[in-house]
């Protein structure tokens, strides 16, 4: 929800102490179900996603979710799909030069960034996204990660 | 120097016979020649013609000639369908220019832009230019697919992958690295404008080693802009080249700014428009001083004409500046390499 978006933006501080607590916790949880269950909750465990973090951010389910890095505002809100942007189209409002009536994502990004504690991972270069993740959980990604990890 | 000339004749105009690579250079090209001397640079745009004429092409860039050190073909730019950003510049190295291949992340894939950046290089394009592109609503095929695979920055280290790892992003080698010296672009105009510095750090890192700027009809934004970016040591490892325009009316001016997106044109020079007996002049004499004003700013490095239907005056504007300081850029009746 576009208002509930820039609500969580302006909020970039307290939403990156909110994700940082309960990420972790998340896959912590996701570490557990997985083992056990193995694939056979991926279906529903992304729909949780996609439904809190559509709520909160927009989120497009990319399965490369950046937000920590982009001021707590989905890049891919953004109709060009930038991950490193704004782009140079944007109007002397803020507003997208796409679509007029939505303020430019990366606008709030960097704003975003400003307030947040760990603000600067905007500066570091996020690279193309891997298409063959969009739909996917990033949650479930995180944790398959982690497990991969620990078993070596 | 003699040999370099006698390579620039025989070998400069044609495909695949570039100029020799200097020490501490990246491409063959003439353009990184200049800013690398520590030129004050001119580059241009040429507007890509609606036809399958490379005649064309040449008549076009001939505009130019003795003015500009690089010519930027655009691709698809407004998200227009024109002719191929690589025709174009294929077909003027096929005459000695020295073309700039913008690269556009609407129409194509990472798969594509790949292939094209070797098939260009091949063609003896020495300058790439990454851009993220126009949205398919602002041309004339508003229906269209777009594709946005990449965005500049990942583009552009795309292309520092090709060159300097020899190898597609897949990791597959490449037989022979495109030499291309590697640009992307930036717009200190529009929000957010306390980050555009940061910005700019970005594409540098990502592997710009020369940026061309949106146009610039605000002298105050630009010194902030750039004061930052020389603070910030960005200016010691890009070549900054700062966009400028001749606005023929102040009806243009006020068209531009209201449906370009990205254009930024202050009241005061729309004033100074209205107010102009001949406005035509009025907005030559604008791009003159500013262009004059760039070459005095720490950190500006060249100045890029976009002259869009008013390609003509180019030259006259370069010659009222002063801006290049007396030297000759290479065109094809050149007889010396500058
Ligand atoms: S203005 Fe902002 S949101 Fe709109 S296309 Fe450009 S970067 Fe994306």
């Amino acid at each position: 929800m576009y208002k509930v978006r820039l609500w969580s933006v302006r909020r970039s501080r307290f939403m990156e102490g909110l994700y940082n607590t309960v990420n972790p916790a998340i896959i912590a949880v996701l570490k557990g179900i997985t083992k056990v269950f193995g694939k056979k909750l991926d279906k529903p465990i992304t729909a949780a996603e996609a439904g809190l973090k559509g709520f909160l951010f927009d989120c497009q389910m990319c399965g490369n979710c950046a937000l920590s890095k982009t001021g707590m505002s989905c890049p891919m809100n953004c109709p060009k799909t930038i991950r490193n942007g704004p782009c140079g189209g944007v109007r002397p409002n803020g507003m997208c030069e796409v679509k007029p009536e939505m303020r430019c994502v990366w606008v709030a990004a960097w704003d975003g960034a400003s307030r947040m504690k760990d603000g600067d991972a905007i500066k570091s270069i996020d690279f193309a996204v891997d298409h063959r993740e969009k739909g996917t959980s990033t949650w479930l990604k995180l944790a398959r990660e982690e497990l991969a990890e620990d078993a070596k | 120097m003699i040999e370099e000339i006698q390579d620039a004749e025989t070998l400069g105009t044609n495909p695949g016979d570039p100029l020799p690579q200097l020490p501490g250079h990246v491409s063959h090209g003439r353009f990184e020649r200049v800013l690398r001397a520590g030129h004050f640079a001119v580059t241009t745009e040429i507007a890509p013609p609606d036809s399958a004429d490379p005649d064309e092409v040449l008549t076009r860039a001939s505009l130019f000639d003795g003015y500009v050190d690089a010519i930027n073909a655009t691709d698809g730019s407004g998200a227009h369908c024109h002719m191929s950003s690589l025709a174009v510049c294929a077909i003027l190295t096929r005459a000695g220019y020295s073309p700039i291949l913008q690269i556009s992340c609407r129409d194509r894939n990472r798969i594509a832009i790949q292939g094209d950046t070797l098939g260009a290089a091949a063609l003896g394009v020495c300058n790439a230019l990454c851009l993220s592109g126009d949205d398919v609503g602002a041309g004339d095929h508003p229906e269209a697919k777009p594709v946005f695979d990449f965005d500049s920055v990942s583009l552009t280290r795309t292309l520092r992958v090709l060159r300097d790892e020899s190898r597609f992003l897949s990791g597959r080698k490449l037989d022979l690295a495109p030499k291309l010296f590697i640009g992307s672009s930036i717009n200190p105009f529009v929000p957010p404008i306390a980050n555009r510095a940061d910005q700019l750090a970005k594409k540098i890192e990502a592997g710009a080693e020369y940026i061309q700027s949106q146009y610039c009809f605000d002298m105050d934004v630009l010194k902030d802009f750039m004061s930052k970016a020389v603070d910030m040591g960005l200016t010691e490892k890009a070549y900054i080249l700062i966009g400028v325009g001749v606005l023929p009316s102040a009806r243009t001016a006020k068209w531009m700014r209201a449906n370009v997106p990205g254009v930024h044109i202050p009241d005061n020079i729309i004033k100074r428009l209205e107010g102009a007996d001949k406005p035509l002049r009025e907005g030559r004499n604008i791009c003159v001083e500013i262009m004059q004003q760039l070459k005095e700013t720490a950190g500006v490095s060249g100045v890029h004409v976009m002259a869009y239907r008013q390609e003509k005056w180019v030259k006259d504007v370069v010659k009222r500046s002063g801006v290049l300081d007396g030297r000759v850029p290479w065109s094809p009746e050149t007889e010396e390499l500058n």
